[in-house]
């Protein structure tokens, strides 16, 4: 329990700043870009700032993906015996992918007076191009763990036969499951950048320098919003075919029906084996999952109790990642509509303060989404294959490493929130840009 | 050639490379930490520039060697993470503490207080890490973790609370403290602060010299499958006498100031020991129960993961030279004095400090 407590708390903590890792490096390539060929020099500032940031977030996305890979001996050694051979090539490239990252980012961060400019802005490129290779990688292993493929599976001996790592690289999970990823990792990390210009915005309505980086973030990740949806809509379906239990959870669907209702909102009962409270629109979850109004879709009561993942605890994530999913498009849509029809003039408090609040919203999602996957595959490790109690390493006393380090990731982020909040505030200083 | 063969050379080389470039940065927060003298704040300054550029690409080694490890032979990967939980999670915490607190001082605007704070815990996780690294290191090749098929057979704590691991420890501690010297010797551009590392680095290299003959007893008192293999091989005597000219010649050419040759020789002393290391424990990765054979992944495993290694290769190859190249000059790559790069040329701009100092 404290296991998988642990791993979830590390991986909780880590994809924030893996996210940001993704995120940050488009960001800054696009602001760099505009400084060297649009001649914006609050772009140069603007660039600079982020990429101290990302600086922060990158040391400790790095050294808590060191933990992580770990942890994955360590806390599942069951699980690494059996599946490394077989997952294991998507983390070595992964590796790789990680190894150029570091390199390129050296390069920029340290580089500005170094290399030429141009150079300097492909050394970005590359940076996020290899940030985003490395998601690829790593969310491939885990669209492996939720639909397993490449291999013959003994369940009398417990082995793998017959492994072919390609194959199960390219499972029928990976697809969706890296666009998904992808998508949310530029657009939280957008969403969050916005917020903290936004509140600059509100105390210096007409600093330059908040305004284009308002610009550059709220127009990626309106991008992205708008984008999410049909990535999130075809992910479902994915999950529909590969794992109907967790569909079956995500949805609060107890009994299998056809012309199944979307359930929005509610609380499923396990017990009484039926969601609660719930608004119900008809024949819309038949037609979101299967294209047909009214094809069947499985409910739990196909399968065994025990195969049950935390019903309430998957729907709940799953309403409120899709809940977030919608504000955030709402108030991307405002953005845009708004930034076209004032052509320049300062935006409205009460849009400023809109994006504020919004802000977290991207990294919320995230987070739920993750549970939605993660805890959704529950029982399983390897789902359908490898328990998660079959997995979990003999040795006694886990509580010990699991709250020390809910101590040490919770220091970090004190930290790492106390840095930027000073780099925030010293901003429009340098920038000048008043 | 079994193809597993091939790879367990190549977690040899990913060991090298790591010892000689990541384990140079936890050498310099040995520095850090030992900063002394009249120049105290200027060798913290060029430590802090030396790595900062470097030291995560330089990390990732370590995660090559792992991510290599677990995929290539699983069932090796679990029993040391099983076994040896409890001193892995403290080398975590170290890696953790080194990372963060660099950044955390690099990016803590102002001076005092703060910085300082940030500082001494840098310095005293790259002590404690690598002390650590070599313990997991030295107890996973000790001997002492018995298995029977999946199921674990010792303590979590006897393993590696004996001599021999803590040898190795002490061991790798110094030897990155010595590399960190003189690469230092070689890269300082004032004249007294490159004396300063002079002297650390000499001193460092008797230290190795120590640990050296404390690791290699203790290999024979306690992890009886390395100290006896060593002994009985016809490479035994060689390989340590290489090892022990290469070492002589370090320190030779840095009594003489040869800080370029110095490096070159301190490289290859470094590379003979990881050698000497993974040759002794061959055909084991863990002993007694896992070897190279019996552990290894289905052979498509290690083709692809071969395949990986050598496509990023071609890409890391020139990016890791461009990077080296950027900040540590023409001079990175000289492997001797010459009358060009005995006095070190300026280099057109200092190390920039200014990210730090902002």
């Amino acid at each position: 329990m404290f296991a998988r407590l642990q791993m979830a708390w590390s991986l909780g903590f880590h994809i924030i700043f893996a996210a940001v890792g993704i995120g940050m490096p488009l960001l800054m390539a696009i602001s760099e870009y505009r400084w060297l060929r649009g001649g914006r020099e609050e772009c140069r500032e603007l660039t600079k700032r982020w990429a101290k940031g990302t600086a922060i977030f990158f040391a400790v996305g790095a050294v808590s993906g060191t933990v992580l890979s770990f942890e994955l001996g360590l806390l599942w050694p069951g699980f690494m015996r059996h599946a490394g051979a077989v997952i294991g090539v998507p983390f070595s490239l992964e590796g790789f992918a990680f190894f150029t990252e570091a390199i390129f980012l050296g390069i920029y961060l340290y580089g500005w007076d170094r290399v030429r400019p141009w150079a300097h802005w492909w050394a970005g490129v590359a940076v996020a191009a290899s940030g985003a290779a490395s998601a690829v990688f790593v969310v491939m292993a885990n669209a492996w763990m939720n639909a397993p493929a490449g291999f013959d599976f003994d369940a009398s001996t417990g082995e793998f036969s017959e492994i072919d790592p390609v194959a199960a690289m390219f499972n029928p999970a990976w697809k969706a499951e890296v666009l998904h990823m992808l998508l949310a990792a530029y657009l939280a990390t957008a969403l969050a950048a916005a917020g903290i210009h936004a509140l600059q915005l509100l105390r210096r309505p007409r600093s330059a320098f908040h305004r284009e980086a308002l610009r550059i973030t709220m127009g990626v990740a309106a991008v992205c919003a708008l984008l999410q949806p049909l990535s999130g809509d075809y992910a479902a379906k994915v999950v529909a075919e590969t794992q109907p239990v967790k569909l079956a959870a995500m949805e609060g669907q107890f009994a299998s029906e056809a012309s199944a209702p979307l359930r929005i909102g509610g609380w499923p009962d396990e017990r009484r084996a039926r969601t609660r409270f719930a608004l119900e629109v008809p024949g819309l979850l038949s037609f979101l999952a299967h294209g047909d109004r009214h094809a069947v879709v499985r409910g739990l009561n196909e399968f065994p109790r025990e195969d049950w993942p935390p019903v309430a605890v998957v729907h709940v994530a799953f309403q409120l990642m899709v809940g977030l999913g919608i504000l955030i498009l709402s108030v991307s849509a405002w953005f845009v509509l708004a930034a076209w029809r004032s052509r320049g003039a300062p935006l409205g408090r009460r849009l400023l303060w809109a994006i504020v609040l919004c802000s977290p919203a991207g990294m919320l999602a995230i987070e739920a989404g993750w549970t939605v996957t993660e805890v959704g595959r529950q029982p399983w490790i390897v789902y359908g294959v490898m328990r998660t109690s079959e997995a979990v390493t003999p040795m006694p006393g886990l509580a010990g490493p699991f709250l020390t380090f809910v101590l040490v990731y919770v220091g970090l982020a004190a930290v790492v929130v106390a840095l930027l909040a000073r780099q925030v505030r010293a901003a429009p200083v340098a920038a000048g840009a008043e | 050639m079994q193809v597993e063969l091939l790879t367990a050379w190549a977690m040899i080389a990913a060991l090298a490379a790591y010892t000689l470039l990541g384990g140079a940065d936890f050498g310099a927060g040995v520095w850090d930490l030992l900063a002394s003298g009249p120049r105290r704040a200027a060798q913290r300054e060029l430590l802090a520039a030396a790595i900062g550029p470097i030291w995560e690409a330089n990390h990732v080694w370590l995660i090559l060697l792992i991510v290599l490890l677990f995929t290539c032979f699983p069932p090796a990967f679990a029993a040391v993470m099983t076994a040896l939980h409890v001193p892995v999670l403290l080398l975590l915490l170290g890696i953790v503490a080194r990372g963060a607190s660099f950044v955390f001082r690099t990016y803590t605007s102002g001076t005092g207080a703060g910085q300082a704070r940030w500082g001494l815990v840098f310095s005293i996780a790259s002590v404690v890490t690598p002390l650590l690294l070599g313990v997991v290191l030295g107890a996973a090749s000790s001997g002492q973790l018995r298995w029977h098929g999946d199921a674990y057979l010792g303590g979590f704590f006897a393993p590696w609370l004996r001599p021999f691991p803590w040898a190795v420890g002490v061991f790798t501690l110094a030897i990155f403290a010595f590399l960190a010297a003189t690469y230092l010797c070689a890269e300082a551009e004032d004249p007294a602060l490159r004396e300063d590392f002079r002297r650390r680095a000499l001193a460092a290299g008797a230290a190795v010299a120590l640990a050296g003959g404390l690791a290699w007893w203790a290999a024979d008192a306690d992890a009886t499958v390395l100290g006896a293999h060593l002994n009985a091989a016809w490479w035994g005597w060689p390989l340590r006498i290489a090892t022990g000219l290469a070492a002589a010649g370090a320190l030779a050419a840095l009594w003489k100031r040869r800080f370029l040759a110095a490096r070159t020789c301190a490289c290859a002393q470094v590379m003979l020991v990881v050698l000497g290391y993974g040759a002794a424990l061959f055909p084991h990765l863990v002993p007694p129960d896992f070897t190279v054979f019996n552990s290894a992944a289905p052979p498509i495993t290690h083709f692809l993961v071969l395949g990986a290694l050598a496509g990023g290769a071609v890409v890391l190859g020139p990016s890791l030279y461009f990077l080296l190249r950027v900040f540590k000059g023409q001079r990175a790559f000289a492997l001797l004095d010459s009358a060009a790069t005995r006095t070190p040329q300026s280099r057109g701009t200092k190390p920039t400090h200014a990210q730090s100092s902002s």
